[in-house]
């Protein structure tokens, strides 16, 4: 049984999610901070009325800030406690992915990206990482 | 879910509402012992019940609902009449039944207990013989009770109830529903004002025959009204709804900037259409939320009926406006606040009925619960014609229980000393009962009432009786907001708890936000209001950079009993805002009551205004609140501080500038600085503002090289203390900024010109600088003039 993944590229990692837990993609929506939030929290969005708390992932993963140029995308995921986006610098192609490719997290990460991270599929150009979106999303 | 699980589901939620309709009936049949149509009508449901649980297999439910059924028929052919004992014994059926539908509900099968002792106490009472007390598994005796866990009107505990705790479920007013689906009623037409709950004496159609799509099963609903005029909605739908139509009005909005850009006729009046639809549309869904508060009220005389018979007091419960409707979510809230207050009514309020005899009362106290629409609110009273409270008794608990200083209790006003029943850890009861007195309770009480953006009044009279009334908005999903500004973002905040609105010019002397004890506060018509910095709080900016600000926009608010002013950047406008919840990970900042949008479309977070004034460790402490409300002669002492903001100059010196006198701190670019007229300006804001050097203004002392001057580059940035001066600001440019203090003013003589004099502060001696002498010594303005 073969399983859909989203990819997205994240400073320079190439991430996945299973794509039956995203939602839609949607490009960047201006935000309203919410102070106090913890740290990865970018804010709230409107998204057709219903409200959506967003996450930047970078800082989820403890990875540095965006340059300036890049415009991040929303990644919708949709979690035990409802929908949240997840913010990633850009969005790669649906991927469908055989459970034989799977091995565990290179020991290369460490911190908070390992604990975030499923494990890893070996492609035949790169490596791509599958993040826990529950996890991801849960603060 | 199988086909199985589905009909045991309809069981679950049709012998629900039978049970409630039962609570109700067993009570009005033991005022009126003789009425055949409601003993019938009890006996059908148990009939029914006993009926169902036969068919699925549950036994131990038919066995017990069996017994209950056998003396019920004797009962209804008259062979036996009914005391108030048997009544008792029904009811802890009721509730046993209840519980094992629980049981079923949760586990799938009717539970382990055997209920042996009441089934048998059934079938005696049914042989006719003598019903004792202790067989009876009476729901609430006084030594039953002291074993039950402190209830306060907090949150409804979900129990798992067996018979004997019976008295758990009663402090608590009911146990939750067992029915799967929570649902609301909805109004066929939006004319016809939704045609749930009928009155109870109007169509007694039969339980066993009313089909299942009746309205408002919800716990409690006292629904008789015919069954296809209603329909049962799931609430997530409704929801749903709601946020449709909230998407609705924001596309609705940008049509209309459309169309006054076209300015098309054809479809100017579509959107106007659109308007009026959308606008029904958003109404009518808000009432298909709206629910009879008759799903509280339907559970308060039996509620009364076991708590007087535990205090050993005669009640009788007046209800009055049952069917006056309210949004379901504050159905939900406002169940423990009136819970808490009718039990109060009884332990405390009503007298036991010796002593009411002795004071020329009917031995029976009376309790009247009332709801009414008022004035866009929905206004709840529970009155009791019993003791009142006794204003000496509350001031003597309150400063001995530390809550209050004496000499200030003394000074109170009555309304004053009525309200120190609402401040936590207030109770006057004597002794410590399961129903109350353990001094918990009115201040939860009011603290959920204002949570809801509701208000709680007491009126008194000692001997004659007590009113609690609670008022609180018809909705929470719509409510008129107060949209204010603090850094880069909105915030709304409810109009419930806004009283009014202060600017404040803070560089003019008389409108100071001063200082008392190191908290901020504003002399409000000789009252001190305690200041919480929104930005503050919200940890976007510090309280010196609030401090400078020009103008300063207090919102005075009102919440967990205490007023303050909120302290805001700018104050837009006032809209009805539609209400989202918050994400999962957000609500635990307690600081927001949730968010919404606004017609541009972007999200604004709601403030919690009492969680705020808990965040600033406004509400919690009773003993500073006597301070803050004491009038502002009483603080002469803090009146000599004076608040100085204190520079470094040059050489190192330390110079201090009345607070009053600054406007603001400025850190503009060097490069910004212009030439006029040989004098160095800056553009403020629409004013063209002369900038002056305070090296350059003060004399030296001694002559000494400047190695700060020639040693390190010109910085790029400027630190201007900008002061009011005749109508128009002078920026003074000095080495650093760096404090703000209060301060007694005590100078020695003065040390050189430009200087009032100098003190010792902060262990440093420090200049306190002339400002007008300085400034004029400048020039800077009246040159500036004449170039203008």
């Amino acid at each position: 049984m073969t399983e859909q993944y989203c990819t997205f590229e994240l400073d320079g990692l190439y991430l996945g999610l299973e794509a039956r837990k995203v939602q839609e993609v949607l490009r960047y929506q201006p935000v309203t901070g919410v102070p106090l939030a913890p740290f990865p929290v970018r804010g709230l969005m409107n998204m057709r009325g219903q409200i959506v708390l967003v996450i930047d992932l970078r800082r989820r993963l403890d990875l540095p800030e965006a340059p300036e140029h890049v415009r991040p995308v929303n990644v919708l995921v949709r979690g035990g406690d409802g929908l949240a986006s997840l913010l990633v610098d850009r969005v790669g192609d649906v991927l469908e992915l055989a459970p034989e490719a799977f091995e565990p997290v290179p020991d290369t990460l460490s911190g908070t990206a390992r604990s975030l991270l499923r494990g890893a599929y070996q492609l035949p150009d790169r490596l791509l990482l599958e993040l826990d979106a529950e996890q991801a999303i849960a603060l | 879910m199988g086909e199985f699980d589905e009909i045991v589901g309809e069981f679950l939620v049709e012998s629900q509402e039978a049970l409630n309709q039962l609570d109700q009936d067993l009570i009005a049949l033991e005022e009126r012992p003789g009425d055949r149509e409601i003993l019938a009508r009890i006996f059908r449901a148990v009939h029914t019940i006993k009926g169902t649980s036969g068919f699925f297999g549950f036994t131990k439910l038919e066995t017990v609902t069996h017994a209950g059924e056998t003396l019920l028929s004797k009962l209804r052919d008259g062979e036996l009449a009914l005391t108030p004992d048997a009544t008792t014994l029904l009811l802890s059926m009721v509730d046993v039944v209840r519980a094992m539908l629980g049981t079923i509900k949760e586990r799938g099968n009717d539970g382990e207990g055997e209920h042996g002792e009441l089934a048998e106490a059934l079938k005696r009472a049914a042989r006719g013989e003598p019903i004792e007390p202790s067989t009876s598994a009476q729901p609430v005796t006084p030594d039953v009770a002291v074993s039950v866990p402190p209830a306060p009107a907090a949150k409804s505990k979900r129990s798992k109830p067996s018979a004997k705790s019976d008295a758990t479920r009663i402090a608590e007013a009911a146990p939750p529903p067992a029915a799967a689906p929570v649902t609301a009623s909805a109004a066929p037409k939006p004319a016809v004002p939704a045609p749930i709950a009928a009155p109870p004496a109007a169509a007694p159609a039969p339980r066993a025959a009313a089909p299942r799509t009746e309205a408002g099963q919800q716990e409690g609903t006292d629904v008789r009204a015919p069954a296809f005029d209603s329909v049962r909605v799931d609430v997530e739908l409704l929801d749903h709804l709601v946020d449709l139509a909230g998407e609705l009005v924001l596309t609705r909005n940008q049509i209309r900037q459309l169309q006054a850009l076209l300015g098309d006729g054809q479809l100017s009046s579509a959107s106007q259409r659109l308007n009026l639809v959308t606008l029904g549309l958003q109404e009518g869904i808000m009432r298909m939320r709206m629910q009879p508060i008759d799903n509280v009220f339907s559970k308060f005389p039996r509620m009364v009926r076991d708590l007087a018979r535990a205090c050993k007091k005669l009640v009788r419960v007046e209800i009055d406006g049952k069917n006056t409707e309210l949004d379901k979510s504050l159905i939900e809230s406002i169940k423990d606040p009136l819970t808490h207050l009718l039990r109060n009514s009884v332990d405390h309020g009503i007298e036991p009925p010796d002593e009411r005899t002795r004071h020329g009362k009917h031995p029976e106290g009376r309790i009247l619960v009332r709801a009414a629409h008022a004035g866009g609110q929905v206004c709840v009273e529970i009155s009791d014609d019993g003791a009142g409270i006794d204003l000496e008794r509350v001031r003597d608990k309150a400063v001995s229980q530390g809550l209050v200083l004496a000499e200030r209790a003394s000074r109170m006003s009555r309304d004053e000393l009525i309200n120190l029943i609402f401040l936590p850890g207030f109770s006057t009861a004597k002794a410590v009962t399961n129903v109350s007195g353990r001094g918990v309770g009115m201040d939860v009480v009011k603290t959920n009432v204002e949570h809801m953006g509701g208000t709680v009044e007491v009126e008194t009279e000692l001997g004659r009786g007590t009113t609690f009334r609670i008022r609180v908005p018809l909705t929470l999903a719509i409510m008129p907001a107060l949209i204010v500004a603090s850094g880069s973002e909105r915030y709304a905040v409810p109009q419930a708890s806004l009283q009014e609105l202060v600017v404040v010019d803070v560089g003019r002397s008389r409108q100071r936000i001063e200082r008392v004890h190191g908290a901020p506060v504003y002399r409000l018509r000789d009252k001190l209001l305690p200041l919480v910095f929104l930005s503050e709080q919200l940890a976007t900016e510090t309280r010196e950079q609030n401090f400078l600000r020009a103008k300063a926009h207090i919102a005075v608010l009102f919440a967990g009993g205490r007023q303050f002013g909120l302290v805001v950047d700018q104050v837009s406008d006032q809209q009805e805002i539609v209400v989202k919840p918050l994400a999962a990970g957000l609500k635990s900042l307690n600081v927001y009551a949730g968010a919404t949008i606004m017609g541009d479309g972007r999200v604004v977070l709601i403030l919690d205004v009492v969680g705020l004034a808990q965040r600033a460790s406004l509400a919690t402490n009773a003993r500073e609140e006597v301070a803050f409300s004491a009038p502002a002669e009483s603080l002469d002492e803090e009146e000599a501080l004076t608040s100085l903001l204190l520079l470094r100059g040059p050489d190192d010196a330390r110079l201090a500038v009345p607070l009053a006198r600054v406007a603001r701190l400025h850190t503009p670019l060097a490069v910004e600085i212009e030439e006029a007229a040989g004098n160095q300006v800056l553009q403020y804001g629409d004013e063209i503002m002369p900038v002056v050097e305070l090296a350059g203004l003060l004399p030296e002392r001694r002559l000494r090289p400047r190695h700060d001057l020639a040693d390190t580059k010109p910085p790029e940035r400027l630190n201007l203390v900008v002061v009011s001066a005749g109508g128009t600001h002078i920026g003074i440019a000095v080495h650093e900024i760096l404090d703000v203090v209060d301060v007694r003013i005590n100078l020695k003589g003065p040390s050189r010109p430009g200087v009032v004099g100098t003190m010792v502060i902060h262990g440093r001696v420090t200049e306190l600088l002339d400002l007008d002498r300085v400034i004029e010594q400048s020039g800077a303005l009246s040159a500036l003039a004449e170039a203008v």
